[in-house]
């Protein structure tokens, strides 16, 4: 069995502690998504201001695991002044690292996960793959509306 | 099995999958108010009639499918006599009970409810006493009313009375899965009655683990799940007065719940058949009243007095280890309330409560419960929920101490 080391490493924990980009922004100009996890109850909400083909500013709020706060912290940092195509790949590389997404190897490769890798042990625990997941369809969901 | 209701460490004994280690160590199974374990009583009756006795029941001439009606058939009246019901007719099997409150709320609910009419509920119901009267609401415009708690999770019934006035349906849990509050049924169908509504008691918490007396009750239905009472899933049950079942229209179409198919219509069997509609959980049915005779020989005065023990104990064992570190939701009297206790810790989220505790093969619910608007008013949108059955002694609360121990480690709380 895979040992909770993999899970809870300490950069997932330090942005659980200490979650970068906490909060609302006005909308609009930003657009609001809000997404759910049903079957924990676990909510978040994602802020995202765009200009031009830039994401010039991001939040999230709302109440959830350790994960899946973290992984809405790494998010928010990761996708900030990325551009649209930048923040596509970006979910497409995070979501395959989940399993959830098939990593056909094309053109995101450029693009770096950085502290994200930290969440690549949720994998080994299939239960919380959604946890990680749950701010990065929210994102999707946001960018929709953008 | 054991019989002997002293020895709750040899009721443990009975279910193979609690004697399993996983890592080498012994499995601490907490999570008896989702789902419970099955002791080899069920598990070899379910075997047997597949080995031995299955075949179709009640539409064939030969003796095999004689002898597996009469298994069906037995089950039937051992639910019956389990639950103090008058007759076995008013035994309805059932995929769950969450398909008993739906048939109750689809039949007697479309051909007696309508505009402006008044459903009662409580706060503290299960989704699956919510979402069928939602449903008939969004369908009929009726109304539906909520009776409030208090802040010791028990129900406020200072304004019953009012909130019952000309309502039709007053439909409640008999104990809160996530509270573990225990209601005053029988004051409670009482009322109803006084109000001329009918009483719907959703007894998927109280059946497993207490005496059950429809009669007692004088409740109008009553629901309740196999899986949750060391039976097999698929199979539930609803029972209603004779009477109202009697004068409802049918639930699903089919095979079995008619007398006859004409090209222009047709007509319903007799109870319980008229709702039995197509080929019924035959083996589930049968394992139902393996587990019902292996709940009746312990007796279920023994189970309750045994979770009483329990609860109190968890109760104190939580209360002084932790102190202020744990809050506990719903009542501390535990002649009030059953063996769930939903919990909030060191501010951990319950996801990684659950997570944490699994190191130690402690296995507890983190979520919702399917009660989300008890969880608004509880102001959590997740807790982490142990609870306790029959098979559950001491050394699993100290279990769960211990494992709870863990989790402050991780998360520095």
């Amino acid at each position: 069995m895979p040992g909770l080391e993999d899970l809870y490493r300490e950069i997932i924990l330090d942005h659980y502690r200490s979650p970068r980009n906490r909060g609302e922004l006005e909308t609009p100009p930003a657009v609001k998504a809000l997404g759910h996890n049903p079957l924990c109850g676990d909510e978040i909400s994602v802020f995202l201001q765009v200009e031009g083909n830039r994401v010039v500013d991001v939040k999230t709020s709302g109440q959830g695991c350790s994960i899946s706060q973290s992984s809405a912290s790494m998010m928010s940092a990761a996708v900030k002044g990325k551009t649209i195509d930048e923040v596509r790949a970006l979910v497409h590389r995070f979501k395959s690292m989940m399993s959830i997404e098939t990593d056909d190897g094309a053109p995101d490769g450029e693009v770096k996960l950085g502290d994200l890798e930290a969440l690549q042990g949720v994998v080994k625990f299939p239960v919380r793959i959604k946890c990680a997941v749950l701010a990065w369809n929210t994102l999707v969901e946001a960018l929709a509306e953008a | 099995m054991s019989g002997s209701a002293s020895d709750w460490t040899a009721v443990a004994a009975d279910f193979p999958v609690l004697q399993r280690t996983i890592d080498g160590g012994r499995l601490v199974y907490l999570d008896s108010a989702n789902t419970s374990q099955k002791p080899d009583a069920v598990i070899d009756a379910m075997a047997d009639v597949m080995r031995h006795s299955y075949a179709p029941i009640n539409r064939s001439a030969y003796r095999l499918a004689a002898e597996a009606t009469d298994l069906y058939e037995g089950a039937r009246d051992k639910v019956a006599a389990f639950i103090n019901a008058r007759r076995s007719r008013e035994i309805v099997f059932t995929k769950n009970a969450t398909e008993s409150l739906n048939l109750v709320a689809g039949t007697w609910g479309r051909a007696n409810l309508g505009p402006g009419d008044a459903v009662v509920l409580t706060h503290m119901e299960h989704h699956a006493n919510i979402v069928p009267w939602q449903m008939l609401a969004a369908e009929r415009g009726i109304e539906i009313r909520w009776v409030p708690l208090d802040t010791d999770g028990r129900l406020d019934l200072a304004d019953l009375d009012r909130l019952l006035d000309g309502a039709k349906v007053f439909s409640f849990t008999a104990m809160s899965n996530v509270l573990g509050t225990i209601n005053p049924v029988q004051h409670l169908c009482a009322a109803a009655h006084r109000a001329g509504a009918i009483a719907l008691v959703d007894a998927c918490q109280h059946v497993p683990h207490d005496v059950t007396d429809v009669q007692a009750w004088d409740a109008d239905f009553i629901t309740f799940s196999s899986h949750k009472m060391c039976g097999p899933t698929g199979i539930g049950v609803l029972w209603g007065r004779e009477q109202l079942l009697d004068s409802m229209p049918p639930f699903l179409g089919g095979g079995n719940m008619i007398s006859d198919v004409r090209l222009d219509g047709f007509s319903c069997a007799e109870l319980p058949a008229k709702f039995e509609a197509g080929t019924p959980p035959i083996v589930e049915a049968i394992g139902l009243g393996a587990a019902v005779d292996y709940l009746s020989t312990l007796g279920m005065d023994n189970v309750r007095r045994h979770e009483i023990d329990l609860t109190a104990y968890a109760l104190d064992t939580l209360d002084a280890r932790f102190g202020d570190d744990i809050t506990i939701h719903g009542p501390r009297n535990v002649e009030v309330r059953g063996a769930v206790l939903s919990f909030a810790f060191r501010g951990i989220h319950p996801h990684d409560i659950s997570q944490v505790l699994d190191q130690s093969n402690v296995c507890v619910r983190a979520g919702h419960h399917c009660a989300k608007p008890l969880m608004r008013l509880l102001g959590a949108n997740a807790t982490a929920r142990a609870s306790f059955y029959l098979y559950n002694h001491r050394r699993d609360v100290d279990a769960l101490a211990d494992a709870l121990d863990g989790a402050s480690d991780i998360f520095g709380a």
